[in-house]
């Protein structure tokens, strides 16, 4: 058979060319980074790293684990995310149900999309200036709130997304059997984007997670775990940083160590998301 | 008896209108039929009787519906009440993101119906019986709703529907989107179900209004051209744009 070699197949080549090498630099990166990571960090990741706060002298290179930063990024990206889920659901539900498409819910929009792409050394700065005014310590509160404004935009743009491929004729149906919009939105359309519901918290937790920039000034560093909302807090990005800067090969390693395990906290979280999407998703209605 | 009237019937899409002047009056216990080419306003008027224009922004409308008497444009009216009374079957069915058994539960439990009487399954069990669904999901009651059928789909939301305990039943080409058994099942659960609703369909499909109607409403261009008795109407048409219509002209 004679091979053409017509205008469309090479678009088709080029095409397939193009996809072949985006796909080559996704993965390239996630493995140089993962790699980096592992070789670096894995030889140093005892138990003692996971198990044990800094002792005396852990930054020159001696006993000690990053136990500290752990708690403290649990902490603060779990409460950083919840709270911004339960400021975003009814943002995002007054959004769509309400507001629609009028010219204050794009306002709102426009609002979001800005505090999205706002970087958060500024929400840190912001959260900062805020404390000074009050006459507040660094402190666990302080992170948690500051990363939930962090990690809002992201929850509520992307639900406010899912909402709005919704068919029509769902929220129909449930109108129809004379259902409010209120009940509408609570037993339809919110159970409608609960899997996405489910990525959308992901993100920003992950996002709430690796940030530094955000919880310098606001959550503070520790070596100490929090044992309450006022306390400071240290967090695993931090952690990373403060670890490379000392002149010690040892202690740089174990920032390496702290990545990794950072690492590892978003890879269990995104499967763990993963899961319940898929196990919310079985009444989403295609 | 008249159960719904419909009375100077005007309905503006912004500046389209889409409905005029429409006097009707739709009879109880009946299956009432809307054939019109296209266009010619069948859905708006379907709309006109659950407030369901209401939803859609730039309309506006005049004159007034009354169900059993009472406008349902009156202020102060309760929309949801309206739409509880007259139940609509949509032309493609949207099962609620939920198990088939909520499905059927969603309207008794937001009306908190289903704490009188009988209970709940018992409640589900008969109005998927009415819909003629039971026998086929009694084992499955819990998966979700998006796995049955879209033929049982539609059935399905006929037993949403009914479940409400509405007196009108709207249908916007319900079976349009089904396979022929599966519409032919919706037809002889409407026909069954006619002597205890009052039943209004849209279809396009003429053989289908030889089939269920009692009553014939003929549109066109936004008017009303002519309406009567099923026989009347679809045998031995008064109105020139009504025999063409019958006859595919138009
Ligand atoms: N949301 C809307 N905005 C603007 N115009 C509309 C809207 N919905 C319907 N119309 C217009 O109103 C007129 C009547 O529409 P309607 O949907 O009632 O017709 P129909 O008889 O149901 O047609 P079909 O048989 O195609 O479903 C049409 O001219 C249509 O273009
Ligand atoms: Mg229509």
């Amino acid at each position: 058979m004679r091979k053409r070699l017509s205008r469309r197949h090479i678009e088709e080549m080029f095409f397939l060319t193009l996809m072949g090498i985006s796909l080559l630099i996704v993965t390239a990166s996630l493995a140089g980074i993962l790699l980096t990571v592992i070789i670096k960090g894995a030889p140093v990741l005892t138990l003692d790293m996971i198990t044990k706060t800094p002792q005396g002298g852990y930054y020159l290179g001696k006993e000690g684990g990053v136990l500290n930063a752990i708690i403290g990024s649990l902490y603060l990206a779990g409460g950083g995310t919840f709270l911004a889920l339960i400021v975003s659901i009814p943002i995002v539900l007054g959004l769509n149900v309400y507001a629609r498409n009028t010219r204050w819910a794009n306002f709102v929009r426009l609002s979001l999309d800005l505090m999205w792409g706002t970087p958060s050394i500024v929400y840190g700065a912001f959260g900062f200036t805020l404390m000074l005014a009050l006459g507040l310590r660094a402190s666990l509160l302080a992170g948690i709130i500051v990363l939930a404004l962090l990690e809002l935009p992201i929850i509520a743009r992307a639900v406010d997304e899912l909402i709005r491929v919704i068919p029509a004729e769902l929220e129909e149906s449930s109108f129809a059997l004379g259902a409010t919009r209120f009940e509408t939105a609570l037993a339809v359309i919110l159970r409608q984007v609960l899997p996405g519901l489910a990525t959308a918290i992901l993100l920003a937790f992950g996002r709430g997670i690796g940030d530094a920039a955000s919880v310098l000034f606001t959550a503070g560093y520790t070596d100490r775990i929090p044992t309450s909302l006022m306390d400071p807090a240290a967090s695993l990005p931090l952690a990373v940083f403060f670890q490379l800067n000392t002149p010690f090969p040892e202690v740089q390693q174990r920032a390496y160590a702290a990545a990794l395990i950072l690492t590892i906290i978003v890879l269990l979280t995104s499967l763990g998301s993963r899961c319940l999407a898929s196990y919310l998703g079985r009444y989403t209605v295609k | 008896m008249t159960h719904i009237s419909i009375r100077n019937l005007n309905a503006h899409y912004r500046d389209h209108q889409a409905l005029k002047d429409i006097v009707l009056d739709i009879p109880r216990n009946q299956i009432t039929v809307i054939i019109g080419p296209s266009g010619c306003g069948k859905t708006t008027l379907l709309k006109s009787m659950n407030r369901f224009l209401d939803l859609v922004v730039g309309t506006h409308i005049s004159g007034d519906v009354l169900i059993d008497g009472e406008s349902i444009y009156a202020p102060g009216v309760d929309v949801t009440e309206v739409r509880k009374k007259v139940g609509l079957l949509l032309q493609r069915p949207f099962p609620l993101p939920m198990s088939i058994y909520d499905n059927v539960a969603y309207g008794l439990r937001i009306h908190n119906m289903h704490k009188r009487g009988r209970g709940l399954d018992a409640a589900v069990q008969h109005y998927l019986e009415m819909a003629g669904l039971w026998d086929e999901v009694k084992d499955r009651l819990h998966v979700p709703a998006g796995r049955l059928s879209v033929g049982q789909q539609q059935r399905l939301c006929l037993a949403r529907g009914l479940a409400v305990e509405p007196e009108i039943l709207l249908g916007d080409e319900p079976t349009s989107a089904l396979d022929p058994p599966s519409a032919l099942h919706i037809e002889k659960r409407l026909l069954a179900l006619k002597e205890q609703y009052t039943i209004v369909l849209v279809t396009h499909i003429l053989r289908q209004a030889k089939r269920l109607a009692d009553y014939v409403v003929f549109m066109y261009l936004g008017e009303m051209v002519e309406h009567g008795p099923a026989q009347q109407v679809l045998e031995n048409p008064q109105q020139e744009r009504t025999r063409a219509y019958l006859e595919g002209e138009i």
